[in-house]
């Protein structure tokens, strides 16, 4: 097989957000064409314009909300017919959750898992069974190093996206033998308007930074990418760390 | 462990006054209003490279339209037109992201400052010039619409024509109208990155005068000059001129800069000897009188944007900068004593700066650029003797019928301010019953 042609078809799903907006320009620049969703039409309505003046060769957006699990298959299909075919499907889509109010509430904890990780795997059955038919494609999944291990501080939100690894994991090998890439997309701490209310430390990275090395593992068609990349070895020494030690660290 | 002082959350580029706010990200325009309001009065700002207090409110809300490290916010392009260069973008973009956007595709800014880290919102509020003033006039002018949201949430489009009276409030208004949200700019093709440059060493005021006039036609002039040393070298300088290089060449975007100043230098690094140390090596550095050469337009318009954070060479205590413009009614007179009390004091630093402004009007009701000479140089905070100088500097303007920078300012008075803007209470009128800023309080005397 020779490399496959950059993506030029684009299904952003969470098209709002800030890792997914910096890494839509970055595509924009090459021509994509792209179907955006997110909850907000007058936010989409600034996306687009962005994206149509950086370069982008058509624009359709749909305004929903991607908890409506029940609206997925008729806007995937709107999607699909759109765009043609889909190249790439990006899901940036995620909420934080306040880990008090997750301890006190099932309910609260509930919508947490929802959002984060039972809306994508919504959207990700019907794309996985759509790109393995297309025998091509590239499914992107923003996922958090929060999923890599349970801390006291976000075990809710690190349970979603450690139930969203694990999910992705097992499609990766699904489609591994037709062509499909599945990337698993775990930023470390970026400053964005979700973690806006955090103090910035050093190891805050820019959305537009996070977003070069999105592209970059799509290109180079990897399995699994920690941005930026110091991360992967930051999390590999936290993965080490045994669980007796873990449970008493304050991290 | 030693426990260090609380920083406020937003500081000017001159980093006094220091005065705590609470700040409100802005990343879509819809954010505007805020919705519940504050209780507080605000202010809108953008990257905070204003030096003085025209961005800061203490105890306010800042409604910051570029989140730290230019990260986030209002930052998006909405329209392009390749025909007529009219850019339309949100307030918070800043001018070097209009370059990357606008040069690869054979356009540049119609004016720049000396840092393109600025935001088009914050352009327009204080209504910036650049070295190609005497041919182009102040950024407003290339502006041909924005659109200005009231904390009532009343949103009006403004132009030359439309709604002509908030245009002329807006631009030069210092943030005090409203929020812009997004404006156009209109931009100036280009060929090349490429700047034709002339460099031509000159000794006091009459030469630089000459030389400004036989480059009346030239697109961009500045000229550095000395202000320490003093008897033969006395106003010494270097006058550079520019023009975009009619030679098409490949038009590629700038790489982003790598150099960080990252700690708070010692203040007593900045002192009369290492300035005056400085000043001799770069007026020796061009050996004739006259050199050219063809430089790219980054060193040329930005060589401190090449080190981020540059203002951390005064430490934290920062710096305070004047710029004035002296008419040419007033003759030289005026600005020898004003380069005579800085040399005097010994306080200047090595970023002094002399420009002819042009007779082009500015738009705006309280622009600052009129024709004649503008000096803008930083001073180091030295407790009273910089306050003193800054004091002298302001009464010698005023006897000379100039005016000071309000972008740059942190030290005039209620009065000077009020005579060097007689227009004030004309447009104290289009000021948001909402808005307020630290630098508004203080020359209205509140």
């Amino acid at each position: 097989m020779t490399t496959r042609a950059f993506p030029k078809t684009v299904l952003a799903l969470g098209a709002t957000s800030a890792i997914g907006e910096a890494t839509l320009r970055l595509l924009a620049e090459r021509g994509a064409r792209f179907y955006l969703v997110a909850r907000s039409q007058e936010k989409l309505h600034a996306v687009a314009a962005d994206l149509h003046t950086r370069g982008a060769a058509g624009v359709a957006t749909q305004v929903m909300d991607l908890d409506d699990m029940a609206a997925h298959p008729a806007m995937l299909a709107a999607a699909a017919q759109s765009l043609g075919t889909i190249d790439l499907a990006l899901l940036a889509h995620g909420v934080l959750g306040k880990q008090e109010e997750t301890e006190a509430s099932y309910v609260e904890a509930a919508a947490v898992l929802r959002t984060n990780f039972l809306s994508p795997v919504s959207l990700i059955t019907w794309l996985a069974n759509y790109f393995e038919s297309m025998k091509q494609g590239t499914l992107a999944v923003i996922s958090s190093v929060a999923g890599d291990r349970g801390r006291k501080n976000n075990y809710v939100y690190g349970a979603s996206k450690g139930a969203l690894n694990v999910f992705l994991e097992g499609v990766r090998a699904r489609l591994d033998g037709v062509g499909v890439q599945v990337l698993t997309i775990k930023p470390g701490f970026v400053a964005t308007p979700m973690t806006a209310h955090l103090p910035q430390g050093p190891l805050f990275a820019k959305p537009s930074q996070v977003a070069r090395g999105i592209v970059k593992a799509i290109e180079k068609r990897r399995d699994v990418v920690y941005l930026p990349g110091f991360w992967a070895v930051i999390m590999l020494i936290i993965r080490l760390i045994p669980g007796r030690i873990f449970k008493k660290m304050n991290v | 462990m030693k426990q260090k002082s609380p920083r406020p959350g937003f500081e000017s580029w001159g980093r006094y006054p220091k005065l705590d706010a609470n700040v409100v990200p802005l990343n879509w325009s819809s954010d505007f209003p805020l919705r519940p309001p504050p209780a507080t009065r605000m202010l809108a700002v953008g990257a905070g490279r204003s030096y003085g207090d025209v961005c800061l409110l203490g105890h306010g809300t800042l409604l910051r339209t570029r989140g730290a490290g230019l990260t986030g916010g209002m930052d998006r392009l909405l329209d392009f037109n390749a025909e007529t260069g009219v850019l339309c973008c949100e307030a918070g973009v800043t001018l070097g992201e209009i370059l990357d956007f606008a040069v690869p595709r054979g356009f540049f800014l119609p004016v720049t400052p000396g840092t393109k880290y600025v935001t088009v919102g914050g352009a327009i509020a204080n209504d910036i010039h650049g070295k190609n003033h005497h041919v182009a006039g102040t950024f407003g002018r290339h502006v041909p619409r924005f659109e200005l949201v009231r904390s009532d949430g009343t949103q009006v489009i403004c132009t030359p024509t439309e709604h002509a009276d908030w245009y002329a409030a807006t631009i030069g208004g210092m943030g005090l109208t409203g929020l812009i949200a997004w404006a156009e700019v209109k931009l100036r093709p280009i060929v090349s990155r490429k700047i034709q440059y002339t460099g031509i060493k000159f000794s006091g005021i009459d030469e630089f005068v000459a030389l400004s006039e036989a480059h009346a036609k030239t697109e961009y002039t500045v000229s550095w000059i000395d202000c320490v040393s003093t008897g033969k070298n006395f106003a010494r300088g270097i006058f550079m001129a520019g023009e975009h290089s009619p030679t098409p060449e490949l038009l590629k975007r700038s790489k982003e800069p790598k150099l960080t100043l990252p700690v708070d230098l010692p203040e007593f690094l900045l002192n009369r000897r290492t300035v005056g140390l400085f000043n001799t090596l770069y007026a020796n550095k061009q050996r004739g009188k006259t050199t050219t050469a063809r430089v790219d337009y980054e060193p040329f318009f930005y060589p401190l944007d090449k080190l981020l954070h540059w203002n951390r060479m005064y430490g934290k205590s920062g710096l305070l900068q004047f710029q004035c413009v002296v008419p040419w009614e007033a003759g030289q007179s005026g600005l020898v004593q004003i380069l005579k009390a800085i040399t005097g004091s010994g306080l200047a630093s090595f970023l002094a700066v002399l420009k002819v402004f042009g007779d082009v009007p500015s738009p705006g009701l309280m622009s600052f650029p009129k024709p004649g000479i503008t000096l803008a140089l930083d001073f180091p905070i030295r407790e009273d003797v910089s306050f003193d100088l800054l004091e002298r500097l302001a009464a010698i303007t005023l006897e000379h019928g100039g005016r000071m920078y309000p972008a740059k300012d942190a030290t005039m008075t209620a009065e000077q301010f009020q005579r060097f803007y007689p227009q004030w209470k004309k447009f104290a009128a289009y000021i948001d019953p909402a808005f307020d800023s630290a630098f508004w309080q203080r020359v209205t005397g509140r």
